[in-house]
């Protein structure tokens, strides 16, 4: 009848870049990824307005998601000063987000556009994304070996960069469980995680991935709170 | 029901107002009235409510229907309407006093129909009883709850003439208690004139019930009249200890020092299932139930009919064994508090309990389990699975002897409930907030409500109560009509009534997970066949890697994999399974036990009944450190390995002894004391660390006055919180209560888990967004009695302020043997890691007690 809890410090190692198709990029701890050499920053699935969605059906979720999210993304901005920001598309959680969204949270995310080049890449969820608040609209991007698009396809898919299925993985260290968003990556294609506050997580060892992925030749970036964790897929666990 | 009466026959039946064809039907069957039936019968007369304390067998059902029974065979022709409600914690036993009762009305000739109404109940035969009430309707606190909601709820109570609340003391203090003593409220406006009778096992306040049942007026408060059964026979109770010397041949302990498998003395529990016709054997968790059941079948030569019971099994097989149970056909039945309540089986007759029994009351509900006669004892037979539950069950033991009971710590209503009643009033009819307010605080638990609370409950149920005003447009409630200035509050559609009907209740079950039984050799993939085992909590399943073995429904499995909302699971070939941890968090032992404990400890004369080698633990431990007097908390340092121990003993249970752990060890890191870790049990908390917090102490660089102030309850409390997760969980319930949230229903995963939202994330960022949310609010309420016991601890510190004693040591001392133990059980799996522990076990023993 006791549990041990151990309260020392997580270790955490300085991640090693993540290399697709011989593009080194950074994962970051906040849940994105960084392209050093074209100074980008990349989210994916940021679902402003999933809590007013809900609202709208009678189940009222506390409104400060879409604020939660772009304060995380202001912060991000801060730190990097990226040339370019691309969201790999969900960025809005519907067609109705951008009348939504309260007066504050749109000045807001107006004013995140106006500091970099943006770019919103089109998502099953916001197939046109709003112009309103600024920024290009794409269905794809294409910069050196990599593409930029929102649903992955299946493999091979060289060099890209997709997001859509909110990856997360799950492993075990001295018989606790460990579930955090990551990136999933086998050198030839990256998804990101959902950035979104409310935005949750599918198992990277669900069916829906096996045709990206196949085998288990592949890595999870796994978010610690301050740094990222690459673990190999043979560690992770189901849900 | 009948078999309760007493044979001898005392009063006459013509002088105490009992009609004649009543008189002559407990005649008939050699029986006459009990005093307190006649009393409560009387007090009915007057129209006076009343609670009823009587132990089990004392007829206390028939008490309380009697006077419905008489008033409606009294009625001039027959009336519509629903006269008596019933109401029970348990479907299963609505039913069974049914049955019971129809018994009476046919032997008596009585013209009155009584029904049950169940989540069983087809949904024809609702429809039905709400259009042609029966006389007398038994049912759930949630069907009441369901018919209050409707339209037409006011015709339906309107006749209302009597509620009987069933196993009261159950009942009230918790989170169901708050949503019955709500819908009571409402009766007592729909039904003015409504008379309430609660049916109570022995309670330490019996205040505390008396109110409840009351309308509380604004000022003072009402109780109701009390009628106290005589008790019945003192029950027999005795402590099992293996006797022998010492140690055993194979150099095992007697009496083990730490750990809850009871192991050691099942032998002895098989003997007395032999020894007896029929034996309940009360366990405290499932995993024990499961390893308990397991070991008696190993050593069941003579094939005695032994069976399982537990909440996970499968529903159908849960209905065998208490077929089985009702039929006399089984020898013992291994349980779970899932029968510590339910019908009787009269056929008990011995208790046997493994493992402390954590609570007088507990105690005392489950030796009730056997001979439901009141003039004969009933039998139990405590098992302790270690030193300190020695201790423990010689305190329960003369607790129960004594008819001594726990006393509860008394809270408030809960918010989260409060909301889904509010919902629920705006499904039945439009309602005035001021009305609702003043019917909310005639509910017992609610009496103390202020009115800004209940608006921003209001607010919550209505938007969502959200500081920031965005979803005003999608309320779902709205003024009645705001053109006629009728500004009383109704659901803005359909879908939110529906809404309602779908999550009504207080019970949040846990997400389970169904076990199927699979061929070896086939790969884990979904829409295979295999037969269900039953079902199992999702955070077990949580903590299984492919491979790994528990035992199961009296199986040893093998775990292959989850597919889809299913775990899949093999037959392990032989050897010892894994035994899962021990999730022994939902009792802890309660504050009345654990000052008995606190007080042998103290005094030797109470050691008259311990076992030799307890009393020689104990000896050793005064002479090796020291034993706490009454009201001290001992302190003992010492180093160990290359590490620095602090062991306290403040007997709160384990869930507050970890919040304290927690909020200790913050406060030692800010102190310098660099501390590592810690683990916490029932009894005591060892802390870990890198420097000497005895030597600190003494120097004066740690005080432990300082250390533990009661100011910890404060900033590092919040500042923990802030980073835990353990109100997540918490939350989410809440959430699904006040109807945030929807509860999830089996096969409603489907759709996979990225659409839907987490209530993780929800949490994470209203806590960031709106820290006083009425919601949080109802989280950290729920918080302070139930999982962290924050309560608890600053009841702890208060009681220890200016009465800690240090005690420096070179060594371990013996009474901090049991929790070093514990430290990193939770990471033993297999074999050989067994075999390391026993090793590091025996060395640690010896430790503790050389004497030079």
């Amino acid at each position: 009848m006791s549990e041990t809890v151990d309260i020392s410090e997580e270790r955490l190692h300085a991640a090693p870049a993540l290399r697709v198709c011989g593009a080194a990029l950074a994962v970051l701890p906040e849940g994105a990824v960084w392209w050093e050499m074209e100074r980008m920053l990349v989210v994916a699935d940021l679902h402003l307005e999933k809590g007013s969605a809900f609202a709208a059906r009678g189940i009222a979720l506390p409104p400060y998601d879409t604020r939660a999210t772009l304060r995380r993304l202001d912060a991000l901005i801060a730190k990097h000063r990226p040339l370019r920001l691309v969201a790999l598309g969900d960025s809005f959680h519907d067609q109705g987000a951008e009348a939504r969204m309260s007066g504050e949270d749109a000045a807001m995310l107006s004013e995140l556009t106006r500091r970099t080049e943006w770019v919103w890449i089109a998502g099953n969820h916001d197939p046109r994304p709003s112009r309103a608040f600024g920024g290009a609209v794409l269905d794809e991007l294409r910069i050196g070996p990599l593409t930029f698009r929102h649903e992955p396809r299946p493999a091979p898919a060289t060099g890209e960069i997709a997001g859509h299925l909110h990856p997360c993985a799950a492993v075990r260290v001295r018989g606790r469980r460990l579930r955090r968003r990551c990136v999933v990556s086998d050198g030839t294609r990256a998804i990101l995680p959902a950035f979104g506050a409310y935005a949750g997580g599918l198992n990277v060892l669900d069916v829906a991935y096996d045709n990206l992925l196949p085998g288990l030749d592949f890595h999870a970036w796994m978010m610690g709170a301050r740094s990222v964790v690459p673990v190999a897929a043979r560690r992770l666990e189901g849900d | 029901m009948p078999k309760p009466t007493s044979r001898k026959a005392v009063p006459s039946t013509e002088t105490n107002g009992l009609p004649a064809r009543f008189g002559d039907w407990f005649s008939a069957r050699g029986w006459s009235p009990r005093a307190h039936q006649l009393a409560l019968l009387d007090l009915a007369r007057a129209g006076r409510s009343a609670l009823l304390i009587a132990p089990t067998g004392a007829g206390k059902t028939l008490a309380g229907f009697l006077p419905s029974l008489v008033e409606l065979s009294e009625r001039a022709e027959r009336k519509p309407g629903l006269h008596t409600l019933y109401i029970s914690p348990l479907k299963a036993l609505a039913v069974d006093v049914k049955r019971n009762l129809e018994t009476p009305i046919a032997e008596i000739g009585l013209d009155i129909s009584v029904e049950t109404r169940t989540g069983d109940t087809p949904t024809n035969r609702r429809q039905r009883q709400r259009r042609e009430p029966p006389d007398i309707l038994m049912t759930t606190p949630e069907q009441l709850a369901l018919l209050l909601s409707y339209p037409d709820a006011g015709a339906f109570f309107g006749n209302l003439s009597c509620v009987v609340l069933d196993e009261l003391h159950a009942l009230a203090n918790s989170k169901r208690g708050d949503l019955l003593a709500l819908g009571l409220a409402r009766l007592g406006i729909l039904a003015p004139k409504l008379r309430r009778v609660g049916l109570s096992a022995t309670v330490a306040e019996p205040d505390e019930l008396r109110r409840y049942l009351m309308p509380q007026p604004v000022d003072g408060e009402a109780l109701s009249e009390v009628v106290v059964a005589p008790p019945g026979a003192r029950p027999e109770i005795g402590v099992l200890v293996p006797e022998g010397p010492e140690t055993k041949d194979d150099g095992e302990a007697r009496i083990p020092w730490s750990g809850h498998s009871a192991r050691h003395a099942l032998p002895f529990v098989y003997d007395a299932i032999r020894r007896n016709r029929m034996t309940l054997v009360f366990v405290n968790t499932r995993s024990q139930a499961e390893f308990v059941f397991q070991s008696l079948w190993h050593l069941n030569e003579d094939s005695l009919a032994i069976a399982l019971h537990h909440g996970s099994l499968a529903a159908e097989q849960r209905r065998k064994v208490e077929a089985a149970m009702a039929a006399g056909t089984l020898r013992a039945v291994v349980c779970t508090s899932t029968l510590d309540l339910g019908i009787d089986w009269g056929e008990v007759d011995l208790v046997i309990c493994i493992g402390a029994p954590k609570g007088a009351s507990r105690l005392a509900q489950r030796i009730g389990r056997a001979n439901h006669r009141l003039d004969e004892p009933s039998r139990a037979l405590l098992v302790p699975a270690n030193r300190f539950e020695v201790l423990e069950c010689e305190a329960a033991r003369a607790a129960a002897i004594e008819g001594a009971q726990d006393a509860r710590i008394g809270r408030d209503g809960a918010l989260d409930v409060l909301a889904q009643h509010v919902l629920g009033r705006a499904c039945s009819e439009p309602f005035a907030p001021d009305a609702l307010f003043d019917e909310v605080r005639a509910a017992a638990p609610y009496r103390h409500l202020d009115r800004v609370t209940f608006d921003r409950v209001v607010d919550f149920v209505a938007t969502g109560g959200y500081a920031l005003k965005s979803y005003d447009r999608y309320a779902r409630l709205r003024a009645n009509s705001p053109m006629t200035g009728d500004m009383r509050l109704r659901p803005s559609s359909p879908k939110v009534v529906q809404q309602y009907r779908m999550n009504v209740g207080t019970i949040v079950e846990a997400p389970m997970i169904r076990i199927r039984l699979i061929g070896k050799g086939r790969r884990p993939r979904g829409g295979m066949g295999g037969r269900m085992l039953g079902e199992i909590e999702e955070y077990f399943i949580d903590q299984l890697a492919p491979g790994d073995t528990f035992i199961f429904a009296g199986h040893i499995l093998r775990f292959e994999g989850l597919a889809e909302t299913e775990a899949l699971v093999t037959h392990a070939e032989g050897g010892e399974p894994m035994i899962p941890s021990y999730y022994g968090g939902k009792f802890p032992l309660s504050t009345y036990l654990a000052e008995r404990v606190r007080r042998m400890l103290a005094h030797h004369e109470e050691w008259t009944f311990l076992p030799a080698q307890v009393k020689e633990w104990l000896r050793l431990q005064e002479w090796r450190s020291v034993l706490p007097r009454e009201g001290e908390l001992l302190v003992e340092c010492f180093p160990r390995g290359d590490r620095y121990y602090l062991v306290c003993y403040p007997f709160e249970g384990r869930l507050a002894h970890q919040t304290l752990g927690m909020l200790l060890t913050r406060r030692l890191d800010r102190m310098g004391a660099r501390p590592l870790g810690f683990v916490a049990s029932e009894y005591s908390l060892a802390i870990w660390g890198l420097r000497d917090m005895g030597l600190m102490a003494e120097r004066g660089s740690l005080p432990l006055s300082e250390l533990f102030g009661e100011d910890m309850l404060g900033d590092d409390l919040e500042a923990w919180l802030a980073e835990s997760n353990l109100l997540k969980r918490t939350f989410r319930d809440c959430a699904v209560i006040a109807g945030l949230i929807e509860r999830r229903y089996p096969g409603q995963e489907k759709t996979g888990r990225q659409v839907t939202f987490s209530s993780d994330l929800i949490y994470n960022v209203l806590r960031e967004h709106e820290p006083d949310h009425i919601l949080l609010r109802a989280t950290y309420a729920d918080a302070a009695t139930g999982l962290l016991d924050v309560a608890r601890v600053g009841d702890m510190l208060r009681r220890i302020r200016g009465h800690i004693v240090l005690k420096r040591l070179d060594r371990v001392s013996p009474l901090a043997v049991p929790v070093l133990l514990d430290i990193g059980k939770e990471q033993v799996h297999g074999e050989a890691n067994e075999a390391l522990l026993h090793e590091a076990a025996d060395e640690l023993i010896e430790e503790a007690t050389r004497l030079v």
